[in-house]
């Protein structure tokens, strides 16, 4: 009987499919792979095609679902226009017709939420979405944003396969790969609240990597050989993400190890199309127009975007009209009418945002400096080779702890020998290739050979792709990129010295969790006790570095480098006052644990009896 | 006396007796033409669409997960007056003798489709607005700069909702021999139609066709007749 239970609820095997999810920062995307089979080694891969409102009372499937939610007022749409094939009363209006709505009306438009999860400083679980709207407009956090968009995925899975209950499917939900714990928490919470109570993270430039080694269909270990380093470049509309994976061997075959993930850049295709929108928006007030309203900029940036892909897509045409109409019915009358000119794209674009800059140029300003504005931390050098130069200087350590994946000495950043694009924007293969023309005249430089371009991805859909894929490799088929976690992580604790008047107690980091933790395990400090009073909730500043990689469990650090520790958001702890008196102290110790989702979570254990309390990450007060 | 009893002769003046049975018979010989007009109809009806539907091989594939919500929107298929015409036929003798005509059949399209492609192009292309417009009062600068808007929406709009390809792969212009049994609704043949297939010609248009289209769907209480809603800025 007992047997029977345990069984039952561990046993994954009734999950007919594997879904990945990618929950992006402007799309989201449902791809499956049927896994009924164990001993299929041949899979077909799927995309839900999503139904959605594309405008009021108009509905249609479409493969991505915008991440946009709008809030309409009562009186701006009937009834009857907002309904969707599983219910006539949906609670949030999610997907196109947001995004369309919300065009015209963007006080009441929630778009990045999945930003905000990672945004310091801000609780996001607090209604402060659209952070621009009055008061009146009902307001929502980044969480419920990023539930609204889950729950109209796995509707839209229910009402496709009402047999196959995605709630009983093995998920896989992506997440950039510089998410910290906890961004990482709350998307698992996120999934959690919907009933996907199963989903497993995984980062999105592995999933992109998944995708590819899929697509290959086996022939991916020709194009890869032990010591290649694996430069996954991810530029999506809203953000950009660097991993780096080193090839190795395992066993005689072919082994995949992530060494290394970048900073959270808030810089990607969005940026380059307003950046090309107020270019001509200055050309044209300069000509004598008036200026321009904020929606004729909207229907600027539109055009751009068009003319943009043309221009990088289509080497023969120079110069493209840009044409904004009339908002009123007549057409012809006050239409402005520009061109947007080869030398416009090449100089805002690829001067702009990548530029001929050498390995040792880094970002003007620090990425995370941004932490006090009250909106979302936008990179502030919109350069993306400069943040390339930056992480691939910061981690040239990366794979020195990696067997059989070597540097050449004199190295003064990490050397990739093979690249792998992804995102929207790396469509364009002007955009691409000055990209690898920009990293081999580094490598070039130091004497390296020139990376590799890998290729074959469908960059729209890679990532939801790879992450269906992994679910399938999860199963014991294909090779399984290891990585755990990307960073290595402290607390701050006050060092034992005695007090000096006027000055803060310096502090110490005390590691709690190593890099390249794997999922599933767990590290104890035994030998760190701290005296916890019941009742009152305690905080902790909480640290994490990306380059520290020999720091071991317990290791307390006096010194760093501005550039090896990141503070994140302070993690508090209470002890429940069950079975003790309040005021009472209790010498507790902390554990870390990753967990099979891929989430970090952290305990106070007594000393005394075993007791676990949770610590958690997501308590952001908005406290400077 | 007993031997024409038997012997009906129609054309004689009926007795009681005879007119009844002359009634019968005439009733089960009308019975009969009515079951196999019908079943004539039937079968002609289901070559109709069979004939169709490999002409144009237009899949719907929209229509499949939302019809709990949405009625189906296929095109009626009306037969034209001809059950009631059939009925007819047991009442009044005559008609028997009249040979049974092709039947007609008609679709009636549905004007929502044609209101929703409507409701696409206005949206994507402002294609209402500038076929509306006075061109006279114009100049050609900014006609082209506006159809620029018309003409770039318009290809978006009808590239997302329809696959079309050209029904023949050849150049415009060279020749082109069609052998016998073509598809004349595929290709029309123009000038000196003269002779049997295989037919030599020079091909002067590719010609068009739809091989899939996609058109959203819509909610029941949706007026698809507002192709463009009027907009008031708060």
């Amino acid at each position: 009987m007992n047997h029977q239970l345990f069984s039952g609820t561990t046993n994954t095997s009734k999950a007919k499919f594997s879904i990945g999810i990618d929950l992006g920062t402007t799309h989201s995307v449902l791809s499956y792979v049927d896994i009924s089979d164990p001993d299929n080694d041949e899979i077909t891969q799927k995309v839900l095609q999503i139904p959605q409102l594309i405008a009021p009372g108009v509905i249609e499937d479409k493969p991505q679902l915008p991440s946009f939610l709008y809030q309409a007022h009562a009186a701006e749409l009937t009834e009857g226009d907002v309904v969707l094939p599983w219910t006539n009363q949906p609670k949030f209006l999610v997907g196109e017709i947001a995004r369309h709505l919300g065009a015209k009306t963007p006080i009441r438009l929630v778009s990045s939420a999945k930003s905000w999860l990672c945004h310091a400083g801000v609780d996001c679980k607090e209604a402060i979405l659209p952070s621009e709207a009055p008061d009146e407009v009902e307001k929502l956090s980044p969480f419920q944003a990023s539930v609204a968009y889950l729950e109209h995925l796995s509707a839209a899975w229910n009402k496709q396969y009402p047999d196959q209950p995605i709630t009983e499917q093995e998920i896989t939900l992506t997440i950039p790969a510089s998410f910290d714990p906890a961004a990482r928490e709350l998307t698992a919470e996120a999934a959690q609240q919907v009933g996907l109570t199963n989903a497993t993270l995984l980062e999105e430039p592995q999933a992109a990597l998944y995708s590819w080694i899929e697509k290959s269909e086996g022939d991916w270990r020709n194009h890869a050989t032990v010591g290649d380093i694996i430069l996954v470049i991810d530029v999506g509309g809203g953000t950009t993400d660097l991993s780096l994976i080193a090839v190795t061997e395992q066993g005689g075959n072919l082994g995949l190890t992530r060494v290394a993930v970048g900073d959270h850049i808030l810089l990607g295709g969005d940026n380059m199309d307003l950046a090309l929108a107020y270019t001509l928006k200055a050309k044209l007030e300069k000509a004598g127009n008036q200026r321009l309203a904020a929606w004729q900029i909207q229907a600027l940036t539109h055009a751009c975007r068009d003319a943009k892909e043309t221009i990088l897509s289509n080497d023969e045409a120079d110069n493209i009209a840009v044409v904004v109409p009339n908002r009123g019915s007549s057409l012809i009358g006050g239409t402005l009418r520009t061109e947007l000119t080869r030398d416009e794209v090449n100089a805002v674009l690829l001067e702009g945002f990548l530029p001929e800059v050498s390995s040792h140029e880094y970002p003007a300003i620090n990425p995370r400096s941004g932490l006090r504005s009250k909106g979302l931390p936008y990179a502030q050098d919109a350069a993306i080779t400069r943040h390339l130069a930056a992480f691939l200087s910061r981690q040239v350590d990366a794979v020195k702890n990696i067997d059989g994946v070597t540097l050449s000495e004199n190295a003064s950043f990490l050397h990739p020998s093979a690249v792998l694009f992804n995102g929207g924007v790396l469509k364009s293969p002007r955009i691409t290739s000055r990209l690898m023309s920009v990293l081999n005249s580094w490598l070039t430089a130091e004497q390296a050979p020139d990376a590799r371009l890998l290729s074959g991805l469908d960059l729209d859909l890679a990532v939801a792709r790879g992450a269906a894929y992994y679910g399938y490799v999860r199963q014991g088929h294909g090779v399984r990129i290891k990585g755990g976690t990307a960073a290595s992580y402290y607390v701050g604790v006050e060092s034992s010295m005695p007090a000096v008047p006027g000055m803060a107690p310096e502090i110490q980091a005390l590691c709690i969790a190593p890099f390249g933790m794997e999922e599933g395990s767990n590290a104890e400090l035994v030998g760190d006790e701290f005296g916890l009073i019941v009742g009152e909730p305690v905080r902790f500043r909480f640290f994490s570095s990306k380059t520290r990689r020999d720091d071991t469990v317990g290791t307390r650090l006096e010194y760093w480098g501005d550039d090896e520790l990141e503070e994140l958001n302070e993690i508090e702890i209470t002890l429940s006052d069950e079975g003790y008196k309040v005021g009472e102290v209790i010498s507790v110790h902390l554990n870390s644990l990753i967990t099979e989702t891929g989430t970090l979570e952290l305990h106070a254990v007594s000393n005394q009896n075993n007791q676990h309390w949770k610590i958690e990450f997501d308590v952001r007060s908005g406290e400077e | 006396m007993n031997n024409t009893e038997f012997n009906i002769d129609l054309n004689l003046t009926p007795t009681t007796f005879d007119a009844i049975h002359a009634y019968l018979a005439a009733t089960v010989f009308g019975l009969a033409l009515t079951v196999i007009i019908l079943l004539f109809i039937l079968l002609l009806s289901m070559l109709r669409n069979a004939k169709k539907a490999k002409q144009t091989k237009v899949s719907t594939n929209s229509e499949q997960t939302i019809s709990s919500t949405i009625p189906k929107r296929e095109p009626e298929v009306k037969i034209v007056e001809k059950v009631v015409e059939v009925e007819k036929i047991v009442e009044i003798e005559k008609i028997v003798q009249l040979p049974a005509p092709e039947p007609i059949i008609l679709k009636e399209s549905t004007p929502e489709a044609a209101l929703q492609l409507l409701n696409l192009l206005q949206t994507e292309a402002r294609f209402i607005d500038f076929i509306k417009e006075d061109m006279s009062a114009h100049s050609d600068a900014d006609i082209g700069a506006a159809a620029r808007v018309m003409l770039t929406g318009c290809n978006k709009t009808i590239n997302q909702h329809f696959d079309i390809s050209s029904v023949r792969s050849e150049e415009e212009g060279s020749p082109i021999t069609l052998a016998e049994g073509f598809n004349a609704a595929e290709v029309r043949l123009t000038g000196n139609i003269v002779g049997e297939a295989p037919f030599s010609g020079t091909l002067i248009h590719k010609g068009w066709k739809v091989t899939n289209i996609k058109l959203p769907k819509l909610t029941q209480d949706h007026q698809a007749e507002i192709i463009a809603a009027a907009e008031v800025e708060l």
